[in-house]
């Protein structure tokens, strides 16, 4: 019983990896699969294994990766800062909500949880297309004259991304806030603080793993977000994970494809040691 | 059960209508939805004193508390700190500290920062925080932990940095909530003198918030007992203790007999009460304001309450023979060491309480089952009406 969450781990995560890492030092081929074997028997008693580095290369060639990866990790970022200046007054307003309403703000912000995130970002889609329902709003108060173009932009793809993955950053936030002792804030206050003094030498250091920790879960799958963008974005939108589809599916670059996976792992994998260790110290109690 | 006087205060300076009260709460109400917290309190407390308010759970005093340090608004009255009007000052304006009950230090810090916070927020200059903050934690012997951080502290090292953060502004009034709550009893009786010892160094007038009749009696140079969001009465230690005004106090405030009665006779100079529940008549040798045939009750403490084989002599105090005297069972002791607790069962079924100094090593004299002779003076027992 305990070996099988391993087992998954193993089943479903370890050897896809492998075999995504072993796909992406082959060559291409016009075959099915559309890759080379690594390896290969030389005459009768040799076995050559030929790895093969030009897809990593040719990565770093040409600059569309980079730019991919630069712009994957800056739409990420704003979009982690944007959720958390939503979302920190949220989670704060929740902890100090009584504890009926409490309840009732916490399944406010689990709702959405129970429609698909395809359904939600066609509803988006609905709310910002030229005719939607935010420019005829605007356009019969009068407010503007033509509609604005907001669906394939930048615009519509931060707010779907921010939109999906704000309630992630407010549960972690919302369980730190929520074992504050808000006595402190008194005890500030009595040494002098005005209520905002006393927020930020009080209550943001001692919410900070809440903040990294939220923030992480915010930014780590947003790095490689795919859905969003292709559907908000627009044509313009150079995420990685759009490269990385356009890769496997429209260029048929099995290797290429995958060597951009795996780079992207490593690229998050500090993240996500760090959003562990996080996890871990707010576990143990510490501040 | 000691009655000290705390405090450097003034002898009886509350008795001088010239002084001018350091604090001043002015017919104070206050009330949530349609609780009534507090009920139309009106206190002064001068400058130097260790004011204890006293009283159970819920029953107002950490309202009044928290009214004085500006975290609770109270719905009507004021409240006057130094001649000030407090009303609409908010904490961080007053010239007062808290010492709150959970002592509320700052996790994220450590003992100096904490201890340093309200001097940092004063934008005091760097070297200045340092000496006074050393001097503080010397003073409450927290020197050598000022590097750690609270949750690497006992209990009595936190009360000692809380009582260190709120003193070291040296705030004329600090308020202290259940101050020693949280210490065991040992620790609590010996941080009971040093914080007496330490607002006598320091002048700073004081007010207790406790549930603790001992720690009050102990503590206050006055005491005021609180029941259902109102002050029932105000006092030294020994009035509180000698001159209860009601049962409720007189009950609250060590143990007491408690004895109803028929008021038969009352004189300017004597009234004595007719207890069924005694099976005796009372005699007191002070009047008392309350129409004959009222009742009464006679509020006895054990110690006071004498125990004899034999008939007791009477007192030269006007009593009667008849008077004062009760026969009684001895149903249980206990055996204190300093004292003992005799509980005797009257012939009315009344079973009174009654403690005696254990004086001599050898002396085992009173036992299970044995008939006793209990007997008081006529100055002893303390008439309240309601």
């Amino acid at each position: 019983m305990v070996a099988l969450p391993y087992l998954w781990l193993l089943l479903f995560f370890v050897v896809p990896f492998i075999i995504v890492l072993k796909i992406s030092f082959s060559d291409v081929a016009l075959a099915i699969p559309p890759y080379k074997p690594l390896l290969e028997w030389v005459g009768k008693h040799s076995l050559a294994v030929k790895l093969n580095f030009d897809n990593y290369a040719f990565l770093f060639t040409d600059s569309l990766y980079l730019h991919a990866f630069a712009n994957s990790i800056k739409v990420a970022f704003l979009s982690t800062l944007m959720c958390l200046i939503i979302g920190y007054p949220m989670a704060y307003g929740i902890a100090r909500a009584k504890p009926a309403v409490r309840n009732v703000l916490l399944l406010l912000v689990i709702l959405p949880f129970w429609t698909s995130l395809l359904l939600r970002v066609y509803a988006w889609i609905g709310l910002l297309k030229a005719n939607g329902v935010i420019n005829n709003v605007l356009l019969s108060l009068g407010l503007i004259h033509e509609p604005l173009t907001m669906l394939y932009t930048p615009f519509a793809m931060y707010v779907g991304i921010v939109y999906s993955y704000l309630p992630f950053l407010i549960l972690p936030l919302y369980a730190n806030l929520e074992k504050m002792d808000w006595q402190l804030l008194e005890a500030a206050e009595d040494l002098g603080c005005r209520p905002w003094q006393a927020f930020y030498k009080i209550t943001l250091p001692l919410s900070r793993n809440g903040i990294l920790a939220g923030s992480m879960l915010v930014f780590i799958p947003a790095v490689g977000e795919f859905v969003i963008p292709a559907l908000l974005g627009g044509p313009n939108a150079l995420m990685i994970g759009r490269v990385l589809w356009d890769e496997f599916f429209a260029n048929r670059a099995w290797p290429v494809a995958s060597a951009v996976a795996i780079l992207l792992l490593l690229l998050l994998v500090p993240f996500m040691m760090w959003y562990q260790s996080v996890q871990a110290r707010e576990s143990a109690g510490a501040r | 059960m000691t009655a000290s006087a705390g405090g450097v205060v003034k002898a009886q300076i509350w008795n001088d209508p010239s002084a001018r009260p350091y604090v001043e709460i002015e017919r104070v109400n206050k009330s949530f939805g349609d609780f009534t917290a507090v009920k139309d309190v009106s206190l002064k407390v001068y400058k130097g004193e260790i004011f204890c308010l006293l009283g159970a759970s819920g029953c107002g005093k950490t309202t009044l508390l928290r009214m004085l340090g500006g975290f609770e608004t109270p719905s009507s009255g004021r409240i006057l700190i130094d001649g000030e009007d407090m009303t609409g000052v908010p904490p961080y304006e007053r010239p007062v500290n808290m010492m709150f009950q959970s002592y509320a230090l700052f996790p994220h810090m450590n003992v100096e920062q904490n201890v340093g916070f309200g001097l940092k927020q004063d934008r005091l200059p760097k070297g200045e925080i340092q000496s006074r903050v050393a001097t503080m934690l010397d003073l409450v012997k927290m020197g050598e932990y000022a590097r750690r951080k609270p949750h690497q502290l006992s209990g009595g090292q936190r009360q000692r940095v809380a009582l260190a953060r709120s003193l070291v502004k040296r705030p004329k009034l600090l308020l202290l909530d259940e101050p020693l709550g949280a210490l065991d009893k040992k620790l609590r009786e010996h941080t009971q003198f040093e914080l007496i010892g330490l607002q006598d160094k320091l002048g700073v007038t004081f007010i207790v918030v406790t549930h603790d009749q001992e720690e009050a009696m102990t503590l206050a140079s006055r005491i005021g007992v609180m029941n259902h969001g109102e002050i029932v009465q105000a006092g030294t230690p020994s009035e509180i203790y000698e001159f209860p005004n009601s049962r409720f106090v007189a009950d609250f405030v060590g143990s007491v007999n408690m004895f109803e009665g028929k008021l038969i006779e009352d004189e300017p100079d004597y009234v004595r009460i007719d207890s069924a529940e005694l099976g005796a008549t009372i005699y007191v040798n002070h009047g008392i304001s309350a129409p004959p045939g009222a009742t009464v009750w006679a509020a006895l403490r054990p110690e006071k309450v004498f125990m004899s084989m034999s008939p007791p002599a009477g007192d030269d105090n006007g009593a009667g023979a008849a008077d004062n005297v009760v026969r009684g069972n001895v149903q249980d002791i206990a055996y204190l060491g300093d004292l003992s607790i005799y509980l005797v069962r009257l012939a009315t079924g009344k079973v009174v309480r009654v403690t005696q100094p254990n004086t001599s090593r050898h002396a085992e004299t009173i036992g299970w089952d044995q008939q006793v002779y209990l007997s008081w003076d006529a100055t002893s027992p303390v008439v309240v009406t309601r």
